[in-house]
């Protein structure tokens, strides 16, 4: 039989804020004011993701005690912005998405953000049923819903640069 | 990474039933519209029913794909149902319009 020696897990620590997540983001990343909680994921533009991005915004707001429906409109929305990135940001080249969530009292503070295409027209983006690719049955809705099931919906974009996405929802509102 | 298929199918006549095992976004309505077109070629089905049953969650993407079955359909004179839908599923369904466009009677049969 073995014996297990327990050794410790080497760890990335101490990596100051300033030189990693603040450089990257400065020209975007714009937290206006600091939050109870917060989290940052980066993932890789694979529609496989799609789920666990749903799941993950569900995870963190689930203290907050949302009903069924909220849950269920939280899910949508970020459904479908993360697969605007995936679709039309990086047309499934899998670049970086980050997804930031933060909560202060009630409410929950969705940022999706990815480096790529960007939109050449807002405005026409947002139109309900307008898409670009209509040929791979693009409902052209994914703007209309998220404006619908959040409380906001903030669009900043620029071509080559990329797509930011600002949402917000009060739970039980 | 292997992933099970999101959906089961069984050809009845002209008949084609999807039986949807996951959620529908855009992941898995991407591996489902290849196979589903191929089957309504194969078996030259005119009605195809989805079974929403097992599903929790439905986004654009879903609703792209049944509009475009629906279109498909359409063209042959044939019918598009949903049976099985979670309030949540509705809802998604109604907002969208997919509600009115789908077959009004049988169909949409609320799950309790």
């Amino acid at each position: 039989m073995e014996e297990i020696i327990s050794k410790p897990v080497m760890r990335l620590v101490d990596v100051p804020m300033e030189e990693t997540e603040e450089a990257k983001d400065a020209p975007r990343e714009m937290t206006l004011h600091k939050h109870e909680n917060e989290v940052t994921l980066r993932f890789p533009a694979l529609s496989q993701n799609e789920g666990f991005a749903r799941m993950a915004a569900a995870a963190f707001v689930t203290r907050l005690d949302p009903t069924i429906e909220e849950l269920s409109d939280l899910k949508t929305a970020i459904s479908e912005a993360v697969t605007n990135a995936i679709i039309h940001g990086y047309e499934k080249h899998p670049g970086e998405i980050r997804m930031y969530l933060a909560i202060t009292d009630m409410t929950l503070y969705v940022e999706i953000e990815d480096y790529g295409e960007g939109i050449p027209d807002v405005r026409k983006a947002r139109e309900p049923m307008f898409t670009t690719k209509p040929e791979q049955e693009r409902s052209g809705m994914g703007f209309a819903f998220m404006e619908a099931f959040m409380d906001s919906l903030e669009v900043i974009s620029e071509v080559g640069k990329g797509t930011l996405v600002r949402m917000k929802k009060t739970i039980r509102a | 990474m292997k992933e099970k298929h999101p959906a089961q199918y069984t050809v009845k006549n002209r008949c084609l039933y999807v039986a949807l095992q996951e959620d529908l976004d855009q992941h898995n309505v991407d591996r489902i519209r290849l196979r589903l077109d191929a089957l309504i070629d194969e078996c030259g089905s005119n009605e195809v029913v989805f079974d929403f049953s097992k599903v929790n969650f439905m986004d654009s993407s879903g609703i792209g794909m049944i509009m475009g079955r629906y279109r498909r359909m359409m063209l042959q004179n044939g019918k598009v149902r949903a049976v099985g839908i979670h309030p949540a599923i509705a809802r998604i369904m109604k907002y969208s319009g997919l509600y009115q466009i789908l077959e009004p009677n049988v169909l949409c049969d609320e799950k309790q």
